[in-house]
């Protein structure tokens, strides 16, 4: 278990992060969500042991980050933001420390390397110099530095971030296919990541622990859950026809495309299809909404800015 | 302190000192220059001694900008690069790091020192040196330089700018090559006790240096740079402690 109790960080005046406390268990990504600035990185440099809390403490696997920083460390895979890497090493060169440094020798230290290359597929630029390298090709790199051990613990600071579309999918099978069995978290600023990727998202803002819930939760939050968008070609008279049902609370236009929200009685889906069909509109377009993280997100983090 | 750490950490450091013209340029500047002190300001020839002592006395001045160019990139470009974060999240200590990486330079500033060897043989060759001597000025110029650098590498750690680190370790080092000299005495005279003012004049690199080479291998004068070392090394932990997330 991953354990984090009133993690608190100052950088002379400011405070980057505020008494943050949660707990991780095993098949859990967990995803950090947050403006830029708003502690993400902070907090996982407190929980790799690279910065030291100002106060409060954190304990990965029972180990805690201070007093036994070294055995907490070594459970761990750390991608830093940005990807760092020796860049006048080649890829083998720098594979090969990392697994050293990580206490591999001989046949397991090449076997540990091979194996993260593999997954990742790096073989074809082993003997480049990682400064020559892509943007996808380092982050892989640093993705490889990450896993080589297979570490229960995996704390990623945006590792999709400035990749292509094939390359982001890439990351996100790849952080899949990982996660039973362990702690992933990472840092995001893309929403759609938290949906696709995290079975538990955490909003911070001003280093502070906003929401702490499911995606599905948080969709949940968005007054687009379950609204019915359509589109249709009588506009306003549907507007106005949509909008005495008992099961609509509002109605909005915007864009040529009318939203119904829910008032929470009885099935506003079903009342709208019905309704279309006794008025007999042309309808190009219905979708029942499950929610909108950015709307999520914006409440959550402006309210907090006011 | 894991030795195997250390040695983990200075393999790779050693391995970027060799991936870029870097480790080239110095070593040929290092012996370039040396060269050209020992005979056209030493008088290598012209003294008709069978010695070395022309080629040693310029180490120090050598050093003064040759050792923080080497270890200016130390911290300083780690710092730059955020591989800093990724150093220090590894499973090794703050300490196993700033030794590893001390050795490595270390090592790699004594390679161009070793690499002046023909020099030792063509005195032996001209005449009858006293091998010892010259052993002894081989010592006692590597532990001067691994000085050097340890001053560098603290002050490497304190900036991210490695200019700054650069003109900060000449700074220093010259304070520490030059402290018995009236240069740096003059500074303190007058309002620091006279012992202080000895003090200060017994940390001289050149003094010490001097009575290395002149063939006296006095246990104190090895103390004495084992003690920089240790001091400005132990000074690294703490900077790098305080300064590296900034």
């Amino acid at each position: 278990m991953l354990k984090a109790t009133d993690l608190t960080r100052r950088f002379g005046p400011l405070l980057a992060v505020d008494r943050l406390s949660f707990e991780v268990e095993p098949g859990t990504v967990l995803g950090f969500l947050g403006p830029n600035g708003a502690g993400k990185s902070t907090t996982m440099k407190m929980l790799t042991g690279f910065l030291a809390p100002t106060s409060g403490s954190a304990e990965i696997l029972g180990h805690d980050i201070r007093r036994d920083s070294v055995a907490a460390r070594r459970v761990m895979g750390y991608l830093p933001e940005g990807a760092p890497l020796y860049g006048e090493l080649t890829v083998a060169q720098f594979l090969t420390f990392a697994a050293e440094a990580r206490g591999f020798r001989g046949d397991e230290r090449d076997r540990r390397v091979g194996h993260a290359v593999e997954r990742l597929e790096l073989k074809s630029v082993m003997g480049q110099t990682i400064e020559t390298l892509s943007k996808g090709f380092k982050r892989r790199v640093g993705l490889a530095q990450a896993i080589l051990h297979d570490p229960p613990v995996l704390i990623l600071d945006e590792p999709t971030d400035g990749l292509d579309p094939n390359q982001k999918h890439q990351v996100r099978s790849l952080i899949r296919e990982m996660s039973p069995e362990r702690i992933i978290v990472i840092s995001t600023h893309i929403l759609e990541e938290v949906d696709a990727l995290c079975s538990r998202a955490m909003i911070i803002a001003q280093g502070r622990l906003l929401a702490d819930d499911t995606p599905r939760g948080l969709l949940e939050r968005s007054r687009y859950h379950h609204a019915v968008s359509l589109e249709v070609d009588a506009l306003d008279r549907a507007a106005s026809r949509l909008g005495e049902l008992p099961e609509a609370r509002e109605v909005e236009i915007r864009r040529g495309r009318l939203t119904v929200f829910p008032s929470g009685q009885g099935d506003l889906f079903r009342a709208v299809g019905k309704v279309i069909e006794q008025e007999g509109w042309q309808v190009s377009h219905v979708q029942l909404e499950s929610g909108r993280l950015d709307e999520v997100f914006r409440n959550i983090t402006r309210k907090e800015a006011a | 302190m894991s030795a195997a750490n250390v040695f983990v950490v200075m393999r790779r450091e050693l391995a970027s000192y060799f991936a870029t013209p870097v480790a080239y340029v110095f070593i040929v500047i290092f012996l370039v220059m040396s060269a050209a002190f020992t005979f056209h300001l030493g008088g290598f020839y012209e003294r008709e001694i069978a010695d070395l002592e022309p080629f040693f006395r310029f180490h120090p001045w050598l050093y003064l900008f040759l050792v923080p160019a080497v270890g200016m990139r130390l911290w300083a470009e780690e710092r730059k690069h955020g591989t800093i974060e990724l150093l220090l999240t590894l499973p090794i200590t703050a300490s196993e790091a700033v030794i590893g990486k001390f050795v490595a330079a270390w090592l790699f500033v004594g390679l161009p020192l070793v690499l002046t060897f023909p020099i030792w043989i063509t005195v032996n060759v001209l005449g009858d040196p006293d091998n010892g001597v010259i052993v002894a000025g081989y010592v006692g110029s590597w532990l001067m330089a691994g000085g050097f650098l340890a001053i560098s590498a603290c002050l490497s750690a304190a900036t991210r700018n490695q200019v700054v680190a650069f003109i900060l370790s000449v700074v220093v080092c010259f304070g520490f090559l030059l402290s018995g000299l009236p240069i740096v005495l003059d500074l303190f005279r007058g309002w620091l006790p006279q012992a202080l003012i000895d003090g200060i004049a017994n940390l001289s690199f050149l003094m010490h240096f001097d009575s290395i080479s002149r063939g006296v291998i006095d246990l104190r004068n090895i103390i004495y740079f084992t003690l920089v070392i240790g001091f400005w090394l132990v000074a690294n932990r703490i900077v790098l402690e305080i300064r590296k997330a900034d």
